[in-house]
């Protein structure tokens, strides 16, 4: 227990000192935010209609962005040799990595969701739909692509192959996160049914995934 | 610290293979505590690959790898393995890393505090200091410090003297000494003179 606090805590310091790349994700999320409704010009219902879907994919795409890391950085200096090497069971140490990473990409986030709909011209009501959906979906993306960095520990520019691995299996998490965004601000759908089985993947990818993540990085050498 | 008494590791029939070739076969040896085994061969004979088998991040091609009497169930639990990469993170101070790696793998109790540690390689003056800062040899004397802070009692050394100066020889054949007179093991792989008195195990060469 002891380990697996001092390694939350490890990847939470490392996130944040120079080159960790821990505010990287907010920031790649506001830019795609920023630069959207220039490109579809200043129609607000579109951008309204639309505004949960670029969120949900702006999260998508800058959670995939540092995932490559997580467990690439320690095989290269050698962390991941002692990790094995220590009490605690692999899975439980990609669990925490996973969790201390999602706490750092996630989470941001889904804080500024709230401000960033705002741009999108999103109205109370979606606006918590979407980070609702933000907060529940976003650790499925993150235990998924776990796996994929897992697979592709070992391969010097496995960033984009990790993304083309693991991007089909991040579809359903989108089409619930959107459809339970879109239910918030009205439709057809009640709320509760997609965000319940948003629920449900985040959960079942959370259960799943270190064991798939931990087997593969025992055999990685 | 001082380690059980009837520590042994044993290898018994061990074969090593790398990417499908086999490196070595029919190795077999059994080390008590206090003992050390050095692992000489030419570039390319296994010995890497024998510490990792050893330390159980790799699996034999054959054969077994047992270590009694420490508790544990596989010997990498027991064991420290000092490789070519330091496993420590430039971001952070050397005692941060210290702290996190005796946090992780310390078994028992009674690891030096990582500033003691620190101490007995010279180093007390930069505890403070992110690692990207420090020198080769310096970052090799804090994965050193990692051998200390949190007591286990196998260490396996690869190369442990890559980049370390005269003096730090010195320090480094000191705590082996003393590690081995709590009882420690350690199986070594070096091209040079560890100061140790010590078994030798060769591996590669006529075959």
């Amino acid at each position: 227990m002891r380990a697996l606090a001092a390694l939350f805590r490890r990847e939470l310091r490392l996130s944040n000192r120079a080159g960790g790349g821990g505010a990287m994700g907010v920031v790649f999320f506001l830019i795609l935010v920023t630069i959207t409704p220039f490109a579809i010009g200043p129609d607000l219902n579109l951008l309204a209609r639309i505004g949960p879907a670029i969120l949900w994919i702006a999260a998508l795409l800058s959670t995939l962005l540092g995932l490559d890391r997580l467990f690439m950085s320690d095989h290269e200096d050698g962390s991941l040799d002692l990790l094995e090497m220590s009490d605690a069971p692999m899975e439980l140490v990609v669990l925490v990595k996973c969790l201390a990473h999602w706490a750092v990409t996630g989470l941001p986030l889904v804080v500024a969701t709230p401000l960033f709909g705002l741009m999108l011209a999103l109205e109370g009501d979606a606006l918590w739909g979407v980070a609702a959906s933000l907060a529940a979906g976003t650790p499925a993306l993150t235990f998924i692509g776990a796996i994929g960095a897992a697979l592709t520990v070992s391969l010097r520019r496995g960033g984009l192959l990790m993304a083309i691995l693991v991007l089909p299996f991040t579809v359903p998490v989108l089409i619930f996160g959107v459809s339970a965004a879109s239910a918030a601000s009205g439709g057809t759908v009640p709320f509760l049914t997609p965000f319940l089985i948003l629920c449900a993947l985040s959960l079942g990818s959370m259960a799943l995934a270190p064991f798939a993540a931990a087997a593969a990085l025992r055999s990685g050498d | 610290m001082v380690f059980p008494q009837d520590i042994t590791l044993r290898a018994i029939d061990l074969a090593l293979a790398r990417g499908g070739r086999r490196l070595a076969q029919g190795l077999s040896f059994t080390l008590q505590g206090g003992e050390a085994l050095v692992v000489t061969g030419p570039n390319g004979a296994g010995k890497s690959t024998f510490l990792r088998v050893l330390a159980g991040l790799l699996a034999p091609a054959a054969g077994e790898v047992a270590l009694d009497g420490a508790g544990v169930e596989a010997p990498g639990l027991a064991a420290h393995y000092l490789g070519h990469a330091e496993a420590l993170k430039g971001a952070l101070t050397a005692r941060e890393n210290l702290e996190f790696w005796s946090a992780m793998l310390e078994a028992g109790h009674g690891g030096l505090d990582p500033d003691a540690a620190l101490g007995r390689v010279a180093l007390s003056h930069a505890p403070d200091l992110p690692v990207s800062f420090l020198s080769a040899g310096q970052r090799r004397r804090v994965a050193i410090c990692r051998l200390l802070v949190a007591p286990r009692p196998l260490w396996l050394l690869d190369e442990p003297t890559t980049a370390l100066d005269a003096a730090s020889q010195a320090r480094l054949a000191a705590l082996m000494k003393e590690h081995l007179a709590a009882g420690g093991l350690i199986v070594a792989a070096t091209h040079g003179d560890l100061g140790l008195t010590a078994r030798e195990l060769r591996l590669g060469g006529e075959s």
